[in-house]
């Protein structure tokens, strides 16, 4: 019953937001029935959603709700129990030059020695074959990348003399220097000094701008409506998903957070608690 | 000495073989070290090197002696076979990586000695140095097995060099790697490979029992003097190299003593120097760090000091004795003499005889002192504001923060706070004013 809830809302949303034509035929990224279960216990259940050129998109929930894990399912990195990611209506694998990541900070030792160009360089890669050096010219796209997040004259340091905000500004510069059409980031705003929120907020707007689609693992409810135009609100099952206007309503944010469990949360408590296991997989 | 041109001479083809072999596989197992201390894996390493025992016993059976070719083959099967093992433990069961790694280590290592004594029982005609395999002997390398084992080696070097590109990447971030579309998978069995290439590489000259030293130390060693992955690598394998000089030439030397545990002695001295003496990162330079900072925040709590003494009386031209500041900073004597020169030679105080003789700010010293107050009450204010921590437990906070923040991070205190005029505690933050004297060069402390 939830589950039609949460299609209604967001093909309505699809259908709202889209101003490119094309986009009508295929949209820069849908996700479908997306299933994740670690150890046959159900982490995000059912997921389905798609987005439009030109949007900036916030996924918030509790902690534990799935938010990063949502990101990483839909890249395909964590093994989902069912699912599949389309980029511009092809598979995901076909498209993944066109997809930036950007992981959470935390989940690269900050101590590797490499300097922040090397760092950024690495963006790149999907334009390199195997075993191919960069070249000039993506050293070129890199130093810009740098510039663009206000990081220009720190290509040279090593990574490990850079400040939490630096180093996500780091992070996303090698996304920017991907060159890519969607952007996933996995809270970039997490536990970064005031000037890189503005330089990161300023960015989002202006790869909005460009036409890009990005998505924003977001911890922080009070910056959304101001930074965001579409919002997804994520506990363990997408609880609803369209404009922030329309959707980052008291109801819809008690429901994300509220400490009353619906009946869809129970049964995966109690699933939680016997064994999962998905019909398929048998 | 004579000893030492013999063998540096390199008239004996037995000394170039042993040397040819030990230098390849100190620098191949030193480079790839590299990448197993960084994305942690360098106990595997040392699982596999022990593991690898029944593999190389099961050669020698099969081969009936010491064949170069099936002792890597051998190694080579158990080696893997020990990762799989390793893998499909910790993805299939509760028992995390380490014990799996420990137990695999010891399983397969207690089959190889099962299998050793089981050989050396029959009597074997060649089993003579098999047990040579437990800590190596690289004095029993003939021609053969340098090409084998020496070719192996060199493989290994040319596989990172062409890889290097791609290795970095999945050992620094194999999620970013695996985003856009990287063969992660692929890219660790391949580092897996290598690692089992190079531990087989080194069964002749430095033995199961070591090997993952040779692995590990000097990587770690090298970690200490740059922060480049490719300055790493050069250095490790050049650490690697060092070693198996070093190891040929003491077995040499003393025929009875083995190479592969000289290699290892060696590469733990150059470890431990640099654990002593790089820069930076070394113990010593880190000592000598802190000890500098600490005789920072000394000299700038003795200008604190005279900067609050003007504040309560109101006059800056009054001598304050020595025992007086001795009263509000709690310094040994010789420190407090040596804190007091340094801040005369810097022209930050000055002295003056008289009775009672004393010392004075000079205007640099009143100058660097009010910017540190400054900084202390901006920060207890800013502490107090945004952070919301009560007005009696932002000092202690502040009184070491003081010495730390920079003029930059200043600029940005001030602005959030909008430069007020007082602290938390009521009292007035000093701000530069126009008739101040401009800093000299030279005037703020290192």
């Amino acid at each position: 019953m939830k589950k039609n809830d949460t299609n209604i809302t967001d093909s309505t949303t699809g259908q709202d937001l889209k101003s490119d034509p094309a986009s009508t035929i295929s949209p820069p990224i849908e996700v479908h029935d997306l299933t994740v279960a670690y150890d046959q216990k159900p982490v995000l259940w059912d997921i389905d959603f798609e987005l439009p050129e030109s949007s900036l998109t916030a996924v918030v929930g509790p902690n534990g709700a799935g938010k990063s894990t949502l990101v990483k399912a839909a890249m395909g990195l964590i093994a989902s129990s069912s699912g599949y990611t389309l980029i511009y209506g092809k598979p995901l694998d076909k498209q993944r030059r066109n997809v930036a990541y950007v992981p959470q900070r935390e989940t690269v030792d900050w101590d590797f020695p490499i300097s922040v160009m090397d760092v950024v360089l690495m963006g790149r890669y999907p334009h390199l074959r195997l075993f191919q050096r960069p070249s000039r010219n993506d050293r070129e796209v890199a130093m810009d990348a740098l510039r663009e997040m206000g990081m220009d004259g720190y290509h040279k340091r090593q990574i490990s003399q850079l400040s939490g905000g630096q180093q996500q500004r780091v992070f996303l510069a090698r996304a920017l220097a991907q060159d890519a059409s969607i952007y996933l980031m996995d809270e970039p705003l997490a536990g970064v000094d005031a000037a890189t929120e503005d330089v990161i907020f300023k960015k989002l707007q202006e790869l909005r701008s460009q036409k890009k689609t990005v998505v924003v693992v977001h911890h922080d409810l009070q910056s959304v409506p101001e930074n965001f135009d579409l919002v997804m609100l994520l506990n363990l099952r997408m609880v609803a998903c369209g404009p922030v206007a329309s959707t980052f309503t008291d109801e819809n944010l008690q429901k994300t957070y509220g400490g009353r469990l619906n009946i869809l949360s129970q049964i995966i408590e109690q699933s939680r608690q016997q064994r999962f296991v998905r019909e398929s997989e048998s | 000495m004579d000893i030492l041109f013999e063998f540096f001479s390199l008239q004996d083809p037995n000394i170039r073989y042993v040397l040819a072999g030990t230098i390849l596989l100190g620098i191949s197992a030193g480079a790839l070290g590299c990448f197993a201390i960084l994305r942690r894996r360098a106990l595997v390493g040392d699982a596999v090197a022990h593991a690898i025992l029944p593999g190389v016993c099961l050669a020698f059976i099969v081969a009936g002696g010491k064949d170069p070719f099936m002792l890597i083959a051998g190694a080579f099967v158990f080696g893997l076979l020990s990762m799989v093992t390793m893998d499909f433990i910790t993805r299939n069961s509760r028992i995390a990586p380490d014990a799996s790694i420990g137990m695999v280590l010891s399983v397969f290592f207690g089959l190889g000695v099962v299998l050793l004594t089981f050989i050396q029982s029959t009597g074997h005609i060649d089993q003579s140095g098999l047990d040579d395999f437990l800590f190596g002997q690289a004095a029993s390398m003939i021609g053969d097995d340098v090409l084998v084992f020496g070719g192996l080696s060199l493989l290994i070097l040319v596989i990172i060099v062409i890889t290097f590109k791609e290795l970095k990447l999945i050992s620094f971030d194999p999620s970013f790697a695996q985003s856009i579309g990287y063969p992660v998978k692929r890219m660790e069995f391949l580092l897996a490979l290598l690692m089992v290439m190079t531990i087989t590489a080194g069964i002749q000259a430095v033995g199961v029992v070591l090997m993952a030293s040779m692995l590990i130390i000097p990587a770690a060693a090298a970690r200490y003097w740059t922060d480049s992955l490719r300055v790493m690598l050069l250095i490790a394998a050049g650490v690697g190299a060092f070693s198996g000089i070093t190891g040929s030439f003491i077995s040499y030397t003393a025929p009875a003593m083995p190479t592969g545990p000289w290699m290892v002695v060696s590469t733990a001295f150059i470890f431990f120097l640099s654990f002593l003496l790089a820069p930076g990162r070394g113990e010593i330079a880190r000592y000598i760090q802190k000890k500098r900072l600490s005789y920072k925040v000394a000299s700038e709590n003795i200008l604190k000091t005279l900067y609050a003494m003007e504040e309560e009386d109101g006059r800056t031209d009054r001598l304050r004795p020595l025992q007086e500041l001795r009263k509000r900073r709690h310094l040994t004597k010789s420190r407090m003499k040596k804190v007091i020169s340094t801040l005369l030679n810097k022209k930050l105080i000055a002295y003056y005889a008289g009775t009672p003789d004393g010392y004075v700010l000079t205007a640099d010293g009143r100058r660097e002192a009010k910017r540190l107050v400054r900084v202390h009450r901006l920060w207890e204010k800013y502490l107090n504001q945004h952070l919301q921590i009560a007005e009696d437990h932002v000092h202690d906070d502040a009184e070491s923060m003081e010495h730390l923040i920079t003029s930059e991070i200043e600029a940005e205190l001030r602005k959030s706070l909008g430069s007020p005029e007082l602290d938390p505690h009521l009292s007035k933050i000093p701000y530069d004013s126009e008739d101040d004297p401009e800093p000299k060069k030279g005037g703020s402390l290192p």
